[in-house]
């Protein structure tokens, strides 16, 4: 197989990149890059941030050029942890891929197993027993709290507020890990979900367990908060930095707490209805500027909302079975036929489209990673700022490179 | 759009989200007409994705009249037809504004020989920027319009699509120092049939 010579593919295009008109709208920043550095004597500097660089949360590299300390082109250059995830699960069976989908997304596994389960059960029309929906909510709020926690802790690590914040962010997600770890037997990789429920019964004592977990937070938030969201030197870093317009934010599909921050309602739990999310009220936090600060704040503000959901779902549990008796563990052959589910994990919108022949394994999987997606426009929120900036924008996108590269 | 050729993609599973099949040429105006349309408004493109479709059998049983032993009778045979081969790009439109959703988009290229075509939607939807780059890379689908066409995942000196249904494993990783004999038979198959070609 040969590449058409006539295909844009050298990169040589990537020079005249913003020249072409976007029909979904240039932004400020597009035309300001323009703008900066014409006319300048001075001369360019391109950096590669990465792929070894603490402050790109994995092996990530931003080819970043700089006119001094401004940054005038940015490119985000991913495939370093690329094992073709796609391609393996098309070469196992529907329940092999369950464990591997633990490791897109190393932090929030449990979301990525419910995603996964959601969208064969879509495909294969399995119903989820009421107890096992109960403990999925469980499991992806407690994932979502400690998601935005730690995320919290390492984009202030990324501002230069060395080790503390991250130190009592870590306190609290420990915590939360104990508590998945007896319930699902790892902290991370937890392989915890099947299709139509999960894999074992909430053992004894748990949801005392969980409740008290779930009573102290607020306590621990309060303290984070004063210590750091009105804290001076956080609002000076993050302040204005890295803007989003919610116009380009919609085309550029940006989802999850970076497009609410730009002011977008857009909150899967409550679009898509799916689980048992519309029997528990709660607020959807919209920001109003869209930049860096905002992005903080809107996670503080998913995690009291989080709580909200938690108190009364761990009251409310019901007994009964964890997974649809009908459902096959062995052998289990879909009907031929596709399927996009979504949920909202953490990150934003997690799908999973898969096609099946009526054969054991998928014809087609696909991850439809947020993270990847959310770092289209990386280059527009930091064009026209300073590196330091761009630092901490991108720590406000929230990646993690199991998921970016697949 | 006078002559766009649009069908329905029927799906049979139970989630029933069935998909509109646009022809490459008038792709980029139906999906202009989607987003920008008031009942519509699919302001949102959350998924692109290729898909690979080898060359196929199909089978398909028709009943036929026969004049079996003199006495007229219906019997089932089965119709066998080719399918060529062909390679799809996917897009999974929503709304953001109107909050519905989801449209399913499909192109289909021809067959499956280089190069294959069809129509980039990056400039209706930022969205698709890295995607499309991605179902280039790993299926080597071009997109005519796309800005900023290279290898996403894999390196830019990779030659094959590793995603394609009949992809063959390099014999030569470097990481395989010493290979062991089925690596050696498999080479063989290889190289035998490099000299063919040459």
């Amino acid at each position: 197989m040969s590449m058409d010579p006539t295909a844009p593919v050298d990169g040589t295009q990537f020079m005249t990149f913003h020249d072409l008109a976007y029909d979904a709208g240039k932004t400020d920043f597009q035309r300001k890059a323009q703008s900066v550095g014409q006319g300048r004597e001075g001369e360019l500097l391109e950096v590669a941030m990465g792929p070894q660089h603490p402050s790109t949360h994995g092996v990530f590299r931003m080819d970043v050029v700089l006119d001094g300390e401004t940054v005038v082109k940015l490119k985000p250059v991913f495939g370093y942890l690329h094992r073709n995830h796609e391609k393996i699960a098309e070469n196992t069976s529907y329940l092999g891929s369950m464990p591997y989908t633990d490791r897109l997304d190393y932090f929030c596994s449990l979301t990525n197993n419910w995603a996964y389960a959601l969208s064969v059960e879509k495909l294969a029309g399995l119903q989820v027993p009421e107890r096992a929906e109960y403990i999925r909510l469980i499991t992806a709020e407690l994932t979502r709290v400690l998601n935005h926690t730690c995320l919290a802790g390492f984009l202030l690590q990324d501002m230069g507020a060395l080790g503390t914040p991250l130190m009592y962010a870590f306190r609290e997600r420990e915590k939360i890990l104990d508590l998945i770890e007896s319930l699902t037997g790892a902290r991370m990789m937890c392989n915890y979900m099947r299709f139509g429920g999960c894999r074992c019964d909430l053992p004894p004592g748990w949801l005392d367990a969980a409740k008290k977990v779930v009573a102290e937070y607020p306590r621990f938030l309060d303290e984070f908060e004063t210590l750091l969201s009105g804290n001076e030197i956080l609002m000076a870093r993050t302040q204005g930095v890295g803007k989003l317009s919610a116009e380009l934010a919609i085309s550029a599909g940006i989802t999850g707490p970076m497009l609410r921050a730009s002011g977008v309602d857009y909150d899967l739990r409550k679009v898509d209805n799916y689980g048992i999310y519309s029997r528990y009220p709660f607020r959807v936090p919209l920001g109003d500027h869209g930049d860096v600060y905002d992005r903080y704040m809107i996670r503080m503000l998913e995690m009291r909302e989080s709580l909200k959901i938690l108190e009364p779902a761990l009251k409310d549990i019901p007994e009964g079975p964890v997974v649809d008796p009908k459902a096959k563990l062995r052998g289990f052959r879909p009907k031929a036929g596709e399927a996009y589910g979504r949920i909202e994990t953490p990150k934003g919108e997690l799908g999973f489209y898969l096609i099946s022949d009526g054969s054991p394994n998928p014809y087609r999987y696909r991850v439809r990673p947020p993270s990847l997606i959310n770092l289209t426009i990386l280059e527009d929120m930091c064009l026209g700022q300073t590196v330091a900036d761009a630092i901490v924008t991108l720590g406000s996108v929230d990646i993690v490179l199991g998921e970016v590269d697949r | 759009m006078p002559g766009a050729q649009l069908s329905v993609v029927k799906n049979d599973s139970p989630c029933a989200q069935h998909s509109l099949l646009v022809d490459v040429e008038h792709a980029y105006a139906v999906a202009q007409f989607l987003r920008d349309d008031p009942q519509l408004r699919l302001d949102y493109c959350s998924n692109v994705t290729g898909v690979d479709f080898l060359d196929a059998e199909l089978s398909e049983k028709v009943k036929v009249k026969k004049v079996v032993d003199g006495v007229e009778k219906e019997v089932e045979e089965v119709k066998k037809t080719k399918r060529a081969g062909y390679l799809e790009a996917v897009y999974h439109l929503y709304s953001m504004s109107l909050k519905h959703g989801p449209v399913i988009l499909r192109q289909r290229t021809p067959g499956r020989a280089d190069p294959v075509r069809v129509t980039s939607l990056t400039p209706l939807w930022r969205s698709c920027e890295f995607q499309e780059r991605e179902v280039f890379d790993l299926y080597g689908v071009l997109f005519d319009g796309h800005p900023d066409l290279r290898r996403i995942l894999m390196w830019d000196g990779f030659k094959d699509y590793p995603m394609r249904k009949d992809y063959v494993e390099p014999d030569d990783y470097e990481y395989e120092p010493t290979p062991h004999d089925d690596v050696l038979e498999k080479a063989k198959a290889h190289q035998a049939a490099q000299e063919v070609k040459a």
